[in-house]
């Protein structure tokens, strides 16, 4: 059972506190949007092998969503941030190249 | 209104720990910029105190404030002058962005207290409420088996707990069961 | 025959005796006595059958690797199958039963399995469904149900109760043998907070028995000592009777305390869960001898040397008079010694090295036991018994040099340190050729959330196996762990051992080497799952080279044994016969818990009162005493109707429905979501979450909408009121609060987080209460303190007021066609403003209705309701709620979504109303079938019914239902499938079955 530290009221928890929000950093496509990318946005998802990038939310706990990059292999958590931003930022990067260098998830490494 | 009952209508029961419910008690749910003047202008006026800090709860004189997460703050006061205190809190927010609701009665308080209060707790929530851990002034939110819950820590030793009405049975069963003579843990050191 | 001696015995306290009865026959033990040593002292040496052969069975070892004696303990509400004998503490008027056998013990019927050995070979169970199906029926299925399972499953209320406890610490250190208290103390002192667990009721493991000289005085005197010096640390806490179960993500670990079973009738939980967050974990698991491989090594009184040591040692239980030893290593020489000090006869140690052994040997030697090296056991003679033994050469076939009469033997064929809980979480394992043993490999632990190991072996459980070894390496761990979580404190002096050189092991894995098929038929690997060394090697024969294949294919070290036996020597067996190196052939998954736990600690609380939450309105109790019939909603418990005197439920609905469209009737609908959503881009926001225009709605105003999620499918609806510019109130359906609240956060947390809103759940702040029917508003007139009068509140307008004193917000909203109000108070005069309306409403014969006469009258009147006419995959235009639909926004969550070919096909089932031509009621999802069948030979369909009730007032069945093109087809009769085959012939018409015009509630 993962420990998760949530970057909003700082509680380190068990995964019992959480609630898993799947992929991060979708981009959404609304009315006018192709048929391609409305289905990229609404059913396509990264399914790695390591280095992976996730929505979370502190759901018994202080209610806000949060990012975490995690390794899908050894759970290993790099880093929780801000669900609040549309890449991750360069802190949480620098923390996933350290343990993974050469890292790429999407368009971001 | 002479007939308002809390949810229990103060309900006790005692073994290692003894489990109150409160009573009627005034909350007042507030949201805003909690770095902001305004918010601390109506903290202020609603219940006389500072606004607190990350997971912590400050007395006030006229009752207290509690960080529920990084935009919404507990106000607690008496139950006759919530409505007061929700027209000040909202008087000092002025035109500022924010919401002040009164939920006093959409929940039920608990006093645990007793040298077992500390278990009680630690059976139902995956928290640490060691006394290093869980200081007087700590206020967390979490889950108290299978419902959320906000707790925080007294002054006297006592620690507090609040849930949602609708399941304030539940969660004094869950205290009462958890309290039964017998279920000493001796984990915490005093 | 095993008896008690006259002396001895450094756990049992001989001036309290125990009651205790097995099989109904009455037996005497000590207080400090486990079952299995009182029943050893009983003189009851055989206590089970096997699983499959149902052979005799008796005690092997001492511990938690016991493999045959599982008893039945308890009864009633206590009564548990599966228990060992061995961690069971004695207390007095005990009772056990033994299992698998009928119908009793000494004569079981189900022996004729034994018999049929040669027909149940390995992969037994596999072979069989390939016979006949025939076969399979009249004649595996009997055997095999009469000979499967082991104990007999509860059949009453469990008595006790249980509970968890939340722990965290800096170390957890599992195991309290001398290297768990070493270490332990290492990391006590570095300043860590320590949390020592150990599953028996006492302190210092193998080491008191063992012997040895640790810092000048006896290795059990040093535990004494070591245990004293940690209590007094006051940053380690110290739990005997709790069981290191699992080791899991992050450094969770479970502890599994017996608080009670040693002593039942105490008050309190009988087991506790520990759900414990660990920094770092210290296995100081031990080690666990292994079993020798020779024929007839299961027939009762042929046990581990080391548990006959125990027994004979801690009990002052002796398992036998005259013990042959057999062994490949040194340390069954401390058995044949303890049995020769004990006064007992060792006739023979037979010792499968050609050299012999050590010091040890010359130790036995000198007391005057005879020691045949290169030599080993051909055979065991005895049934329920051992007689005797014949001897031949270890390098030999098998061929008899020698019988000699005893009636017990000990057999020791090394040791394996207790990897379990290093291997739950991903640690791996090293092969030791010395040993010949797997070990923790220190280089490849589990990892935690910061990617470092966070379990770190010591002691036995690491491989080190003598006590210089074992303490070293323990304070080791112990000073790791705390630096590793940040401690730094001070240093523990590793301290003095006396060197007790041992000669090396040898391997053996098959005695004699040369066993022919006949003794390796008698050779069992694992005796709780009846392996034995033929059944491994025809599967390796018959192609299962994974030794996880293997393990499936045999049952080897399945059930509750997880391996702790049978394990490396069924991996050896496997090897051989693959000629494939051990290390290579590797081992099977260890999975947790290490031994069995109670279901009821994995309950913990959650039981009768507590095993949920139910959610209830503060008009909850007045229900109850009405005695209502109550639905789940969620976990809402929502009275479904109020029976009086002898009615049925059905003539309740129908009196309800009938007074309520008479007269008056009211609802508790304080269960109904209600969400503030407030700030200048609320609006904004609220046109995203509905599908209809909200931005215009005017304040004062209700309005009824719908909510779709991305995907575009209908997921909740309600009445929106807007309360001023920039605030509205939403109400959601009874399940849907939390689900909304936490949807409408979503969005505002992770994409509009720019937008100025702010959102509160205030489902439970109000109690809110439907008054409705024709008399509705002369009630509230009559209360008094409002203007509910239709020029002063038209139809979906709302007002806050008094009423009848009391402060009321009053929607005058309706989903039953009536003229109807919703009445907000504070909860907490709910149950006061309730009892106010009853008593006022008495002279209009107000009666209480359900959400069955609510469900009813919804359906009458057309109205939908989610999870009824949806189920996530129905889109509002397939409702006709095409009107909810704002054309002029030019977004909302879902639009996209519907504009997809499939949503906007003219050939989607579509919501109609169904009335069948016989006026009987259609049953719940039944189908409307379709001419012809599909690809998988079943009636094509056409339509499915999503609603369907009596209704009374209109005296006949109305449904509503999903139909290919339904608004098309107005008129159609189609056949509606029933369970019985056959079909029931239904008129498409409007859903709207009452009062279409909506003149009832227009007044």
């Amino acid at each position: 059972m993962l420990i998760l530290t949530c970057p909003y009221c700082g509680v380190k928890g068990e995964e019992t506190e959480f609630h898993s929000g799947g992929e991060a950093h979708l981009k959404r496509f609304g009315p006018g949007s192709s048929d391609a990318d409305f289905e990229q946005y609404l059913f396509m998802r990264e399914n790695p092998k390591g280095v992976h990038l996730e929505r979370w939310r502190h759901a018994n706990g202080c209610g806000k969503w949060f990012h975490a990059a995690r390794c899908t292999v050894t759970l290993e958590v790099f880093g929780t941030y801000s669900a609040q931003t549309t890449e991750p930022p360069q802190h949480i990067r620098d923390a996933i190249s350290a343990r993974r260098p050469g890292w790429t998830w999407r368009e971001f490494s | 209104m002479s007939e308002a009952v809390s949810a229990l209508n103060a309900a006790t029961a005692s073994g290692v720990a003894t489990v109150e419910e409160v009573g009627l008690r005034g909350m007042i749910t507030l949201r805003g910029d909690l770095s902001g003047k305004a918010v601390a202008a109506a903290v202020k006026a609603a219940v006389g105190a500072g606004v607190p800090d990350v997971r912590r709860i400050v007395q006030g004189d006229q009752g207290a404030a509690a960080w529920m997460s990084p935009d919404e703050l507990l106000l607690l006061t008496g139950y006759d002058r919530a409505a007061e205190a929700v027209a000040a809190a909202q008087d000092a927010m002025g035109t500022a962005h924010g919401l002040v609701v009164n939920v006093s009665d959409a929940r039920a308080g608990f006093r645990v207290s007793g040298g077992g209060a500390r278990e009680v707790l630690g059976k139902l929530s995956p928290v640490d409420f060691s006394a290093e851990a869980f200081g007087a002034g700590q206020f967390r939110r979490s889950r108290l088996a299978q419902v959320p819950a906000a707790i925080w820590a007294n002054e006297n030793g006592s620690l507090e707990v609040i849930c949602f009405r609708s399941v304030a049975q539940y969660v004094f069963d869950l205290l009462r069961v958890s309290g039964e003579t017998g279920g000493e843990v001796g984990f915490y050191r005093a | 025959m095993s008896t008690r001696l006259s002396s001895g015995g450094r756990l049992v306290n001989r001036g309290k005796a125990v009651e205790f009865t097995f099989n109904g026959r009455r037996l005497k033990g000590y207080e400090g006595d486990t079952l299995a040593s009182a029943l050893l002292a009983g003189g009851q040496m055989m206590v089970g059958r096997s699983f499959k052969y149902h052979r005799p069975r008796g005690l092997v070892a001492s511990g938690a690797e016991e493999p045959n004696a599982l008893v039945n303990l308890g009864e009633g509400g206590r009564f548990e199958p599966n228990q060992r004998a061995t961690t069971t503490e004695l207390f007095d008027g005990l009772t056990c039963t033994s299992q698998n056998h009928w119908p009793s013990l000494e004569f079981d019927i189900g022996a004729i399995n034994n018999k049929l050995a040669r027909v149940l070979p390995a992969g037994f169970y596999y072979k069989t469904f390939m016979a006949p199906r025939a076969a399979w029926k009249y004649l595996f299925e009997p055997i095999v149900r009469h000979s499967a399972g082991l104990g007999r499953a509860p059949k009453d209320r469990d008595a006790d109760r249980y509970e968890h406890f939340y722990a965290f610490v800096d170390v957890v250190v599992i195991g309290g043998g001398i290297a768990g208290l070493q270490a332990a103390k290492a990391a006590g002192a570095g300043g860590a907070k320590v949390l020592l667990m150990e599953q028996t009721p006492h302190w210092g493991g193998r080491a008191p028995v063992d012997g040895g000289e640790v810092g000048g005085m006896a290795a059990g005197d040093h535990v004494t000592t070591l245990v004293n010096d940690l209590k007094a640390m006051p940053n380690v806490t110290m739990r005997t009777r709790m069981m290191g179960a699992g080791v899991y993500d992050h450094g969770y670990v479970l502890g599994y305390e017996r608080v009670r079973d040693h002593a039942p009738d105490t008050p309190g939980p009988r087991h506790r869960l520990w759900r414990i967050r660990a920094g770092r974990i210290v296995t100081a698991t031990g080690a666990i001898e292994r079993p020798l491989s020779f024929a007839g090594n299961d027939v009762p009184g042929v046990m581990l040397a080391s548990a006959m040591r125990d027994y004979l040692v801690d009990y002052g239980v002796s398992p036998g008079d005259r013990t042959v030893v057999v062994t490949n290593n040194d340390d069954a020489y401390r058995t044949a010694i303890a049995l020769k000090h004990a006064g007992l006869e060792v006739p023979v140690v037979l010792d499968a090295r050609a050299a012999g052994g050590g010091a040890l040997a010359e130790e036995a030697r000198g007391l005057g036991i005879r020691v045949a090296t290169g030599k080993g056991i051909a055979k065991v003679k005895g049934g329920k018994r051992v007689t005797g033994v014949s001897i031949c050469l270890q390098e030999g076939e098998g061929a008899a040099l020698e019988e000699i009469k005893c009636d017990a033997v000990a057999m020791s064929g090394g040791w394996s340190p207790v990897v379990h809980l290093w291997s739950h979480c991903g640690g791996k394992l090293i092969w030791d050729d010395m040993q010949a043993h797997f070990r923790p490999d220190a280089d490849r632990p589990p990892l935690g959330a910061d990617g470092a190991g966070f379990v770190i072996a010591a002691g036995a459980g690491n491989g080190a196996m003598d006590l210089r070894a074992i303490l070293a390496d323990a304070t080791g761990a112990g000073t790791a762990a705390a630096q590793e979580t940040g401690h730094a404190g001070g240093e523990t002096p590793v301290p003095e051992v006396a060197a007790q050189p041992e000669a090396a092991m040898m391997p053996v894995w098959l005695m004699p080497q040369g066993a022919g098929p006949d003794l390796r038929m008698k050779a069992w690997l694992d005796y709780q799952n009846d392996v034995k060394v033929s059944d491994v090697m025809l599967a390796a024969q018959e192609g299962y080279e994974s030794v996880e294949h293997t393990k499936r294919y045999t049952t080897l070290g399945m059930a509750t044994d997880q391996g702790k036996l049978s394990n490396i020597n069924g991996l050896a067996t496997l090897a051989s016969q693959l000629n494939a190196p051990i290390p290579s052939v590797g081992t099977t998954t260890f999975r947790p818990p290490y031994t069995p736990i109670s279901m009821g600690a994995i309950a913990g609380e959650a039981r009768a009162e507590v095993f949920q939450p139910l959610r209830r309105t503060p008009i909850h109790d007045w229900h109850e005493a009405q005695g209502a019939h109550f639905e789940p909603v969620g976990q809402w418990r929502r009275p479904y109707c109020f029976p009086r005197g002898g009615e049925s439920h059905a003539e309740a609905v129908r009196r309800e429905i009938d007074q309520t469209r008479g007269s008056l009737g009211i609802l508790d609908a304080s269960t109904l979501g209600k969400i503030i959503v407030t700030g200048p881009d609320a609006p904004k926001f609220m046109d995203m979450l509905y599908t209809n225009m909200m931005s215009s709605l005017k304040p004062g105003k209700c309005r009824y909408g719908l909510m779709c999620n991305e995907n575009g499918f209908l997921m909740d609806d309600g009445v929106v009121a807007r309360l001023d510019e920039e605030t509205f109130l939403v109400h959601t359906t009874t399940g849907g609060a939390e689900h909304i609240h936490g949807h409408m956060e979503e969005w505002l947390q992770t994409e509009w987080w720019d937008w100025k809103v702010y959102t509160a759940n205030v489902t439970e702040q109000f109690v809110q209460i439907g008054v409705v029917g024709p008399n509705a508003r002369k009630l509230l007139d009559k209360l008094g303190g409002m203007d509910v009068s239709k020029e002063a509140m038209a139809f979906m307008e709302w007002k806050d007021g008094t009423l009848g004193g009391f402060d009321a917000r009053v929607f005058r909203i309706s989903f039953s066609g009536e003229l109807s109000f919703e009445i907000a108070v504070a909860a907490s005069v709910g149950r006061a403003f309730w009892d106010t309306l009853l008593e006022a409403g008495e002279e209009f014969g107000i009666t209480p209705y359900g959400t069955e006469a609510l469900h009813v009258m919804r359906a009458e009147k057309g109205f939908i309701m989610i999870g009824d006419e949806t189920d996530g995959t129905v889109i509002p235009q397939d409702l006709g709620l095409g009107w909810a639909i704002s054309k002029k926004k030019e977004d909302y969550l879902g639009k996209r979504a519907q504009t997809r070919p499939h949503m906007a096909d003219p050939e989607r089932w579509k919501l109609v109303g169904l009335e069948t031509l016989d006026g009987s009621v259609i049953p719940d999802g039944a189908y409307a079938v379709a001419g012809g069948h599909n690809a998988n030979g079943q009636r094509s369909t056409q339509g499915r019914v999503t609603s369907t009730y009596h209704s009374p007032t209109l005296g006949r069945g109305i449904a509503m239902a999903l139909v290919h093109r339904g608004p098309d087809r107005m008129g159609e009769v189609i056949e509606i499938a029933k369970l019985d085959g056959s079909t029931v012939s239904a008129k498409i018409v409007s859903p709207v079955f009452y009062d279409p015009e909506g003149e009832k509630q227009n007044v």
